[in-house]
């Protein structure tokens, strides 16, 4: 009797426990939204991919740079002009978002209306990037792209941007310079060949460069263009063609584990004794593999980045407070999550308000020095960035038992970015006109 | 009239103005996660009714991705943006196709007809990969949709939008529950519980597997073409294996009992999906994993065993398959 009464006590006391814990976790989520109604904080939004394939090359290194830099921001301990706390005197409050959802619209307006940022920096994907363009611009809500490659957001998509801004350049670049930087050390581009993944970056990249060698050797042919799937892995049959069609210049846009899986098949097989080979992203795999990539292959960043970028006080503290952090050395993405991120910075500052109309004013036309040298958002009424790139080739240094990179060339941002109001593909077809090159 | 519409019909009318009155009264955050479930929700709804038959279809994104891009190739190549001429565009499509590809389905079942899906799906979803004249893997854009010859703006076009898409969403949910009750319907059940037996009483499984395959590809696409305009973009991720997946996951989820718990198991997914990452951006996939097992492991029967389960188990322990329209 007495049992069963004291069980039917616990039992109620457990009942209003538990309801009194559902209070306690609902007034600590009223709390920590109005805790942004504080003056001395921004809230970010942050949206990289946290799982799925592209997390372990691009979105976890995006979302380490940002983790690293919003707290050496909100320290103030970056160096250079960058050494005051806060952007806009305001604290960056980040709240990340995974980029691997079905619902990236609604995942964004919840950010944007339920979380309240004031800007959301974020989308790696280029089909991301397409469909959350027009969205930022319907929310009229300050979106920074930081990586997506695709030229068509501000040429075809949104060409009037107001709230929608890209601080990294897009893919033309990258495989403009490749060519440029072929044809520059002398190579002989008469046959080349590429193997890039069948999905949106392979094609255009390949198509980027194949143009731009059309336009820079006019007796060149292709040899071969090979598209295995993405995450394929497996390379047997394609370097068997490449090797047997015999192309001066190999070309790749391969990123990942599917680039170094390429590597190191391919150089079991001789193609890069036979054939000059362009790795646009190259850079990631120079620490992973050292010695097991072939000397002589042309090594890209997408960008400045990497090994690629300028000596300079805040690279060597950045490479190094990454470093410190996570083990590792930044790669590109991470270099363009904290590009972003010091742009923004960078307006905020000079508008001395962390709110999106006097970002947007301030950001629009911004010229500021990244880890990776000078971002200017030259382009697109000044809501796209370019930037100098630079190639360079490949050598495994014996003795000191690290990769490095020689004949590194820079290409002017001017040299290898289309100007404003011309689409890629038109201004690669009609012989780079307007380009200014050293 | 009312005396032909069975309760979930009812259910279903009377909730249709407080479907539509929501979008006035909810945060426009939450509207726009109940906008999107309804979509995909439909496809929810288009695997249920094959796992009536005791078929579990891998590749229903499929037609979810056939109907997106038959609105927006029309869009894109004809200039089309009325809201009726791109559903009815997808419903087209879906049609043709799936009439087509019924003849090969509707003759395996269990882990052939699952994987035979799936297949198909992914054959697509490579061709679409591939072509780059569509974006490939990015997709392409769909344009703001007019409604014959009204063009709204801003928040008016989005109202409408909505609410058109619970009148589509709530009129499909109504004719799947019919055929539900209807012959087929009930010869489904009985192709799951034995098949033999359904030949010899003298229908055809074959045929009706079609009928079924047929009606699910239409109202997957219907899901498609209503998913796809909210959102103004459609890639070729709509007919990847993990989106077809995740219906299967929302069909298990919520249940087989009733027409209308793929609907609601889609869209508190979505909610429980949207605080899983707030509370944990880097392993929320662990708390939908969770909330899978756990639902797995007491509610066998989904989630709308909750609500309808218990009058039934009350009435007779014996009979534990799903009354059809219940």
């Amino acid at each position: 009797m007495t049992k069963s009464r004291l069980g039917a006590t616990m039992g109620s006391l457990l009942k209003t426990s538990t309801s009194l814990m559902a209070a306690a976790t609902l007034s600590v989520m009223a709390l920590s939204d109005t805790a942004s109604a504080q003056d001395q904080s921004v809230k970010v939004g942050f949206v990289t991919f946290l799982s799925g394939g592209a997390a372990g090359p691009f979105g976890v290194p995006a979302r380490n740079a940002a983790e690293l830099m919003i707290q050496s921001i909100n320290a103030g301990t970056v160096p250079g002009p960058y050494n005051t706390p806060g952007i806009g005197g305001a604290m960056i409050e980040p709240i990340f978002v995974d980029e691997n959802s079905k619902q990236k619209n609604a995942d964004y307006l919840k950010l944007v209306e339920k979380d309240g940022v004031e800007m959301v920096i974020g989308y790696i994907s280029s089909g991301s990037c397409k469909a959350i363009a027009p969205e930022a611009e319907k929310a009229q809500k300050l979106t920074i792209l930081f990586d997506c490659g695709t030229s068509q957001i501000f040429e075809e998509i949104v060409t009037d941007p107001k709230y929608t801004f890209r601080t990294g350049g897009h893919a033309t670049m990258d495989n403009v310079a490749a060519a440029r930087y072929l044809k520059q050390q002398g190579v002989n581009l008469d046959s080349i060949a590429g193997i890039n993944q069948n999905y949106a970056w392979g094609q255009d990249s390949w198509r980027d460069f194949s143009e731009t060698v059309a336009q820079l050797n006019s007796d060149a042919s292709v040899a071969t263009e090979q598209f295995p799937k993405i995450y394929a892995g497996q390379y047997g049959s394609e370097i068997s063609v490449l090797l047997t069609s015999k192309p001066d210049v190999v070309h790749s846009s391969f990123w990942g584990s599917d680039m170094e899986a390429f590597i190191i098949q391919g150089s079991a097989r001789g193609i890069f004794e036979r054939s000059n080979v362009v790795l646009v992203t190259g850079e990631t795999a120079m620490q992973r593999l050292g010695p097991q990539l072939p000397d002589g292959t042309v090594i890209g960043a997408r960008g400045p980045h990497g090994a690629l970028a300028p000596d300079s006080e805040l690279n060597d503290w950045f490479r190094k407070a990454y470093f410190d952090r996570f083990g590792t050395f930044p790669t590109y993405p991470s270099y363009k999550m904290a590009q972003a991120l010091l742009g923004v910075k960078t307006a905020a500052d000079k508008a001395g308000s962390a709110e999106q109309d006097a970002v947007i004013g301030a950001l629009q036309g911004l010229e500021w020095e990244g880890p990776s040298g000078t971002v200017s958002m030259a382009l697109a009424n000044g809501h796209q960035a370019i930037q100098d790139t630079a190639y360079g080739t490949y050598k495994y240094d014996k003795d000191a038992g690290k990769p490095v990179l020689v004949d590194v060339v820079r290409f002017n941002a001017e040299c290898v970015n289309p100007p404003a109001g011309v689409t890629s593909i038109e201004w690669i077809q009609g012989g780079f006109e307007g380009a200014k090159c050293e | 009239m009312t005396k032909h519409l069975d309760r979930t019909e009812l259910g279903l009318l009377i909730a249709l103005p407080f479907l539509i009155l929501v979008a006035f009264i909810l945060p426009k955050w939450i509207v726009n996660y109940v906008h999107v479930s309804m979509g995909t929700g439909l496809v929810a709804l288009g695997v249920m009714i094959q796992m009536r038959a005791g078929l579990v279809s891998f590749g229903q994104g499929l037609y979810f991705c056939v109907g997106g891009y038959a609105a927006g190739l029309m869009a894109k190549f004809l200039g089309v943006t009325d809201f009726f001429v791109l559903l009815a565009s997808g419903i087209v499509a879906a049609l043709i196709l799936s009439s087509l590809l019924g003849f090969l389905l509707r003759r395996y079942r269990e882990i052939f007809y699952a994987m035979l899906t799936l297949a198909v799906s992914m054959i697509l979803f490579g061709l679409l990969s591939s072509t780059e004249e569509l974006g490939s893997t990015d997709g392409f854009n769909l344009p703001t949709p007019s409604y014959l010859g009204w063009h709204p703006e801003g928040e008016t076009s989005r109202l409408t939008l909505y609410t058109l898409t619970c009148c589509v969403a709530i009129g499909c949910a109504i004719v799947l529950n019919r055929f539900l009750k209807g012959p087929t319907g009930y010869v489904n059940e009985a192709i799951r519980e034995n098949e033999l037996r359904v030949e010899y009483l003298g229908t055809s499984a074959r045929q009706a597997v079609h009928i079924t395959y047929v009606l699910a590809a239409t109202v997957s696409a219907i899901g498609g073409v209503l998913w796809a305009l909210p959102l103004g973009h459609v890639d070729p991720e709509m007919t990847n294996w993990t989106t077809s997946g995740q219906f299967v996951f929302v069909s298990i989820l919520s249940g087989t009992g009733n027409i209308v718990a793929p609907m609601i198991g889609t869209f508190i997914l979505e909610i429980v999906r949207v605080y899983a990452v707030e509370i944990s951006p880097n392993t929320w996939q662990m708390i939908l994993g969770t909330m899978m097992l756990l639902t797995i492991i007491f509610l066998p029967k989904g989630l709308w065993s909750l609500f309808g389960g218990k009058k039934k188990s009350g009435k007779s322990a014996g009979a534990d398959a799903p009354t059809a329209g219940e």
